[in-house]
C-alpha cells in the first residue's frame, strides 16, 4: 500500500529537519513549549496532525508503530492514522504495547508500563495549560519564563473552595522537572501518575497551535496539588466485564434503553491480552 | 452485548465509496468537468485559490470537484497540496499601478486619472431569479462601448494609472509608509509559526489567508460601532498584474507571468497624535481573482489591528491581535470545532465521575466538604 509519489512517512527532509529541530529544543528544556512550522496536513486540524507531524519526524523504517485513540487501537481516527503511516511510511504496526517502538496516542496512557527506549506522541489540542484563564499568548508566555503560576493555583483553590476537592478530571496540569507548568493532553488524571519518571520518550505536538513539547526520560512530572488536598486518581466500585481489571481506566458502555450498563477496559489492547492470558490458563 | 468499535478501517473504505457515489449523484447526468467549473463558478475558484495561497485556477476548480463544491474543504485540499511544495524563489512586489485594469472604482473622488471603471460586477444587477438560465441557452449580449466608461481594451493600452490614494498623498494628506531603502522579506506563515506581537506584513499574510466570512463580520463590527474607523473606499481595483522574479545572477527582472487580482485601498479619518498632523490613513486588502468582499473586508481589518501603532485604544475584537489573528484562519476553525465529532469516550468518563461525586455530596449534606 505504499505512496511512492510522497517522500517517506510524508513530510519533506526539511519539514522533518525543522521539526527535529524544535524536538531537540524541546527536549532540552522539558516542559517548555516550543513553536514550530506546523504544516497543514492531508488530515484536519485538531485531529491530530501535531502529532502526525511529531510521529512523521522521528520514524525510521525499522520502527513499529500503535495508535491508539481513547486507548483503543480500532476507533476511526487511529485506524485512519495509523493507514496513513502504512500508506506513507510503509513500517510495521501493531496494537501490542510491548511490540512498539512508537506510539502514538490521543486521550490516552497504555496501561502496561513503557520502558526505555520507547518514544510515546501525544496529541495535544491546547498546549497552553492556562488558555482557559488567559487566552492572550503573549501574556501566557510571560507568566512561564517567571514561573508565575499564581493565575494556576488560584483556580485550582476556587474548585476546592466551591466543591471540596479540584473539579478537573481531564487534561489536569502537571509540573514538570519542578519548573514548567504543562498541560498533560486531554489524558484523564487516572494516567498522570504514569508520566512521572517514566523510562519512554514522551513528546506532545500541538499541530494547530504550532508547539511541540516534551518530557524526557526518567523526569519529574506531578499533578498539581495542594499540601491538604493531595493529587487523587479517579477509582471504579466495578471491574471490568471483559477481562475483570481492577486496575484500568474503564469506559462505561450503555447496554440498553432502561439503564443497563457495564465496564469495560478503555485500553483495548491490555484488556485483550488478559482475556488471551485467562483462556490460556 | 457488547461491540467494540472493532471495524473502523472497513468503515471508513465504504465511507469513501459513499462520499463518491454522492459527489457523483445522479449518473443520469452529464459529469461536470474542471473546465466547466473553472470558467462558470469563477468566483468560487477565485475564493479557494484566496484562502488556499495558491494561484492556479485549474487545481482550486479540480480542489471545488473534489470537495462537491464546499469551498473551506477545498481550500484545505489546495493548502495540504501546497503544504509540502519546494520554494524556488520570491517574486518582486507587485507593481499594482501598472495593473491592467477591468474595474476599479473610488468612492471618493468623482472622477479621477484613469477614470472610473464599472466592469463585471453583481453590484447593480437587480437581484431577481433569472429563469433564463433554467434553460441553459444563454445568449450573451457584448457590451456597448460608452465613451464615458472605457472597455478594458482601452485602459490596457494606459501604462499607468496612479493610485487614488497616491494623489492624496502628493497633499500630504495621507500617511506614508516609509521602506526605508529596501523592502524587508516578509515571514511566511506557512513556514514559521505565528507569533505576537505580529508586525503589519504578517498580519496581512494571515488575513490574506484568513476565512471571508470571518473577516466579512470581523470589518462588519467596525461599522457598528466596536472601533468605529470612519472608512472610504480609497479604491477598489480588479485586473491583470505580471509577477515578476528577479534572479540574483541576471540583476534586472523578468516577467514569469500574469495573476488577475483585487486590490482595496480603504481610506481612514484620523484625529492625530501628539507627534503627527491630523490625517489619513490607510487599510489595505489584495486577493486572487475577483474577491472583493474579501478584499474590502480585509483592508477594513488591517485598518483595525493598527490601533496600537496609531495609539488608538484598544477596546474592540476587531482591533485584538490575538484574537483575530488566532481564529482567521478557515482550516484551524473547522478542524477544531469538527474535532469534537471524534471519540470523547476518556473526558466523557472523566467528567461522568466528577458529576455523580457532586451530586452525591449534595444529595448527602451531613458530609462536609473536607
Amino acid at each position: 500500500m505504499n505512496a511512492p509519489e510522497v517522500n517517506f512517512a510524508y513530510l519533506d527532509e526539511r519539514t522533518k529537519r525543522m521539526i527535529r529541530r524544535a524536538i531537540l529544543k524541546a527536549v532540552a528544556i522539558p516542559g517548555y513549549q516550543v513553536p514550530f512550522g506546523s504544516r497543514e496536513m492531508p488530515l484536519p486540524y485538531g485531529w491530530g496532525t501535531g502529532g502526525i507531524q511529531v510521529t512523521a519526524s522521528v520514524i525510521g523504517p525499522h520502527d513499529t508503530l500503535k495508535v491508539i485513540d481513547q486507548g483503543s487501537d480500532d476507533t476511526v481516527n487511529a485506524v485512519n492514522i495509523r493507514r496513513f503511516f502504512e500508506r506513507t511510511a510503509g513500517v510495521n504496526t501493531t496494537t501490542r504495547t510491548q511490540e512498539a517502538t512508537l506510539i502514538q496516542t490521543r486521550h490516552r496512557i497504555p496501561e502496561l508500563p513503557l520502558v526505555e527506549g520507547q518514544i510515546i506522541v501525544y496529541q495535544v489540542p491546547v498546549p497552553e495549560p492556562m488558555q482557559r484563564l488567559e487566552p492572550r499568548e503573549t501574556e501566557t508566555r510571560t507568566l512561564h519564563g517567571l514561573a508565575e503560576y499564581g493565575l494556576m493555583h488560584v483556580k485550582l483553590y476556587e474548585d476546592i473552595a466551591r466543591y471540596g476537592h479540584i473539579a478537573t478530571t481531564y487534561d489536569y496540569p502537571v509540573m514538570v522537572n519542578h519548573r514548567y507548568i504543562m498541560s498533560p493532553s486531554p489524558i484523564p488524571k487516572f494516567d498522570n501518575p504514569k508520566m512521572h519518571m517514566n523510562p519512554a520518550l514522551q513528546l506532545f505536538g500541538a499541530g494547530r497551535e504550532k508547539r511541540i513539547y516534551a518530557v524526557p526520560p526518567y523526569t519529574a512530572v506531578e499533578s498539581l496539588a495542594f499540601e491538604d488536598h493531595p493529587f487523587e486518581i479517579q477509582q471504579w466500585q466495578a471491574a471490568c466485564a471483559q477481562c475483570g481489571a481492577t486496575d484500568s481506566f474503564l469506559d462505561e458502555v450503555i447496554l440498553d434503553d432502561a439503564g443497563g450498563r457495564m465496564h469495560v477496559c478503555s485500553d483495548s489492547d491490555y484488556c485483550q491480552t488478559r482475556q488471551d492470558t485467562k483462556e490460556q490458563v | 452485548m457488547y461491540v467494540a468499535v472493532k471495524g473502523g478501517e472497513t468503515a471508513i473504505l465504504n465511507s469513501y465509496k459513499l462520499l463518491a457515489e454522492q459527489r457523483r449523484g445522479d449518473t443520469a447526468h452529464a459529469e461536470l468537468t474542471i473546465d466547466q467549473i473553472r470558467q462558470q463558478l469563477k468566483l468560487s475558484v477565485d475564493r479557494v485559490m484566496t484562502e488556499g495561497s495558491v494561484y492556479d485556477p485549474e487545481l482550486a476548480a479540480l480542489a471545488i470537484k473534489q470537495a462537491s463544491g464546499d469551498l473551506v474543504e477545498a481550500i484545505f485540499l489546495l493548502r495540504a497540496y501546497r503544504a509540502t511544495l519546494p520554494r524556488l524563489g520570491n517574486t518582486c512586489a507587485l507593481d499594482t499601478t501598472r495593473m491592467q485594469l477591468d474595474r476599479r472604482i473610488s468612492a471618493t473622488f468623482k472622477d479621477l486619472p484613469g477614470g472610473q471603471v464599472l466592469g463585471p460586477t453583481y453590484d447593480y444587477t437587480q437581484r431577481l431569479l433569472d429563469f433564463s438560465l433554467l434553460a441553459n441557452a444563454q445568449e450573451l449580449e457584448s457590451p456597448t462601448t460608452n465613451p464615458a466608461s472605457p472597455l478594458p481594451q482601452t485602459v490596457s493600452s494606459v501604462p499607468s494609472v496612479p493610485r487614488v490614494v497616491d494623489l492624496l498623498n502628493q497633499e500630504g494628506l495621507i500617511e506614508r509608509t516609509d521602506r526605508s531603502g529596501h523592502d524587508p522579506a516578509p515571514r511566511d506563515l506557512t513556514r514559521e509559526p505565528l507569533r505576537f506581537p505580529a508586525d503589519r506584513a504578517t498580519r496581512l499574510q494571515n488575513i490574506a489567508r484568513g476565512d471571508e466570512g470571518f473577516l466579512l463580520a470581523m470589518a462588519y463590527s467596525t461599522q457598528r460601532g466596536y472601533s468605529h474607523s470612519h472608512p472610504f473606499v480609497g479604491e477598489v481595483r480588479l485586473g491583470q498584474v505580471a509577477v515578476e522574479i528577479e534572479p540574483e545572477e541576471l540583476g534586472f527582472a523578468l516577467s514569469i507571468g500574469e495573476i488577475e487580482i483585487t486590490e482595496c485601498e480603504m481610506v481612514n479619518q484620523f484625529a492625530g497624535s501628539k507627534t503627527e498632523p491630523p490625517q489619513f490613513t490607510r487599510g489595505y486588502g489584495l486577493a486572487f481573482g475577483q474577491s472583493e468582499r474579501k478584499a474590502m473586508a480585509m483592508s477594513l481589518v488591517d485598518r483595525a489591528l493598527r490601533a496600537e501603532e496609531l495609539g488608538e485604544p484598544i477596546e474592540s475584537p476587531a482591533q485584538m491581535q490575538e484574537f483575530v489573528l488566532s481564529h482567521s484562519d478557515s482550516l484551524e476553525a473547522s478542524g477544531f470545532v469538527q474535532h469534537l465529532k471524534l471519540p470523547h469516550y476518556v473526558d466523557f468518563q472523566s467528567e461522568l465521575e466528577l458529576v455523580r461525586k457532586m451530586r452525591a455530596r449534595l444529595s448527602n449534606p451531613d458530609e462536609t466538604p473536607v
